[in-house]
């Protein structure tokens, strides 16, 4: 919490995001470089076979999609409470990270779905919650698009990602009451997990990979974000 | 008489005025109800296993057609900056056109649900929960719809930006409405979607007022 209000700083937040964003890139190569090689290296699995190492790609990135809704929605609240400008660029500069990773999480899971289900698609409870989450972050993006100006851009999303946090769990559940084929949960179990160390390891680190990469992505999204209104703000007063 | 009286009245007036946007909804129900069958086929064993969920989707996107006009009519007139410096907090403005749209649109459509699911061959046993899910649903799709349409006020493409927003927002209901019919169809216990279909619906009457007041407000601003 006092880093974040230390942080909150717009000055203080270049300065420190200038030397941690390319750091925290650095850390992500380095974990996914070793990641990757340790998920290519496994052995392949007795049931699944190579595809397993699908899985490096996929969770992670599922994972990350929903981080990046809580990140986005942690900072809607910021924003439309303390009306603070950071929290605003913040929020909007997680939307599409968010997008993106959720994507990716939707690819990958329908690449492995194909060898391993016979389809690359399952109307199943977790794919169509995960659906669902994308379409959001479209819906976010399209409203903050449609609006010129950017601080009532920046609250009407703020509101919107508010609501969708309530109800995201909600189409969570609904979703997983309406059909559920999907695996269950094998990592998070009691009395330690399911999975063999040997693909742990390389899910662990490329876990940690995607989300020092986002928190590089972020901030660096954060600074142009920044760069941009003052690029703005400049503009106005040159016109001047 | 009360300033939600008054509200409620100028709300159904304009609703039933001029336009005519209730049979306008049920038009467009009808159009996607005919559609249906010229797209997945005529036979009726197919038609009578999607009708209940299809009577539902086209619930769903008949209660869009409305939503734009919702706030915007006040918004471009000016209206909405009286009703903000009025006595009557925005919330209760909110919940007044909501609860309007539901009577307007959402009831006639509710009534005209189960038409469409026996037309297209649905088990008539099924008629009293098809009509009933759809009043309860009916109430989440004004409530939920509501956000969607005060998030986008003065914003450039009003009506298609509202469906990308609301649609992922309706999952639930589409889902816990139409599985109810569904479990009731299959000889299974419907009580539990439909009551959790109740509760999402009293949920959004309850938060959704808010969320639709700051976005009025903030568009005003």
């Amino acid at each position: 919490m006092g880093m974040i209000t230390a942080l909150a700083n717009p000055q203080r937040f270049m300065t420190v995001s200038r030397v941690a964003a390319p750091i925290l890139a650095a850390i992500a190569v380095l974990l996914a470089v070793v990641g990757l090689w340790l998920g290519f290296s496994a052995p392949p699995d007795y049931q699944q076979g190579a595809t397993v190492r699908i899985m490096f790609i996929h969770v992670p990135a599922a994972w990350l999609g929903m981080f990046a809704y809580a990140c986005l929605a942690g900072s809607s609240f910021f924003g439309l409470i303390f009306r603070h400008s950071l929290a605003d660029a913040a929020a909007r500069a997680a939307a599409p990270l968010g997008a993106g990773f959720t994507f990716l999480a939707l690819v990958t899971g329908s690449f492995w779905g194909r060898p391993m289900w016979g389809a690359w698609w399952v109307w199943d409870a977790r794919l169509t919650s995960f659906l669902v989450l994308f379409l959001f972050y479209i819906g976010y993006m399209a409203l903050q698009a449609s609006i010129d100006d950017e601080a009532k851009a920046a609250r009407a999303g703020a509101i919107l990602a508010l609501v969708g946090a309530i109800n995201l769990p909600i189409v969570k559940y609904s979703v997983d009451w309406w059909n559920s084929l999907h695996q269950g949960e094998s990592i998070f179990l009691k009395g330690g997990p399911a999975l063999a160390p040997v693909y742990l390891w390389p899910l662990g680190l490329m876990a940690f990979a995607y989300t020092f990469g986002f928190l590089a992505l972020w901030m660096t999204r954060i600074q142009a974000e920044i760069w941009r209104r003052r690029a703005g703000a400049l503009a106005v007063q040159g016109a001047r | 008489m009360s300033g939600f009286g008054v509200l409620m009245r100028r709300e159904l007036a304009l609703a039933w005025g001029r336009g005519g946007g209730p049979v306008v909804a049920v038009a467009f129900y009808a159009c996607v109800a005919t559609l249906l069958p010229l797209a997945v086929g005529a036979s009726p064993q197919r038609l009578a296993a999607v009708a209940p969920g299809s009577a539902w989707l086209a619930l769903a996107l008949a209660s869009l057609l409305s939503l734009e006009r919702l706030f915007e009519r006040d918004y471009e007139d000016g209206a909405l900056d009286l009703l903000a410096l009025g006595p009557a907090p925005l919330e209760i403005v909110a919940v007044a056109k909501c609860l309007a749209q539901w009577i307007s649109t959402g009831l006639p459509l509710a009534l005209f649900t189960p038409v469409a699911a026996t037309a297209l061959g649905a088990d008539p046993r099924l008629i009293p929960l098809t009509f009933a899910s759809a009043v309860l649903g009916g109430l989440g799709f004004a409530f939920v719809g509501g956000i969607g349409a005060a998030l986008s006020l003065g914003t450039r493409r009003g009506g298609v930006l509202i469906a990308v927003i609301v649609l992922p927002l309706f999952v639930p209901l589409v889902i816990l409405g139409a599985g109810a019919i569904e479990a009731l169809a299959g000889g299974l216990n419907w009580t539990p979607g439909f009551l959790l279909l109740g509760a999402y619906s009293l949920a959004f009457m309850g938060l959704g007022p808010f969320a639709m007041a700051a976005a009025c407000r903030n568009a005003l601003a």
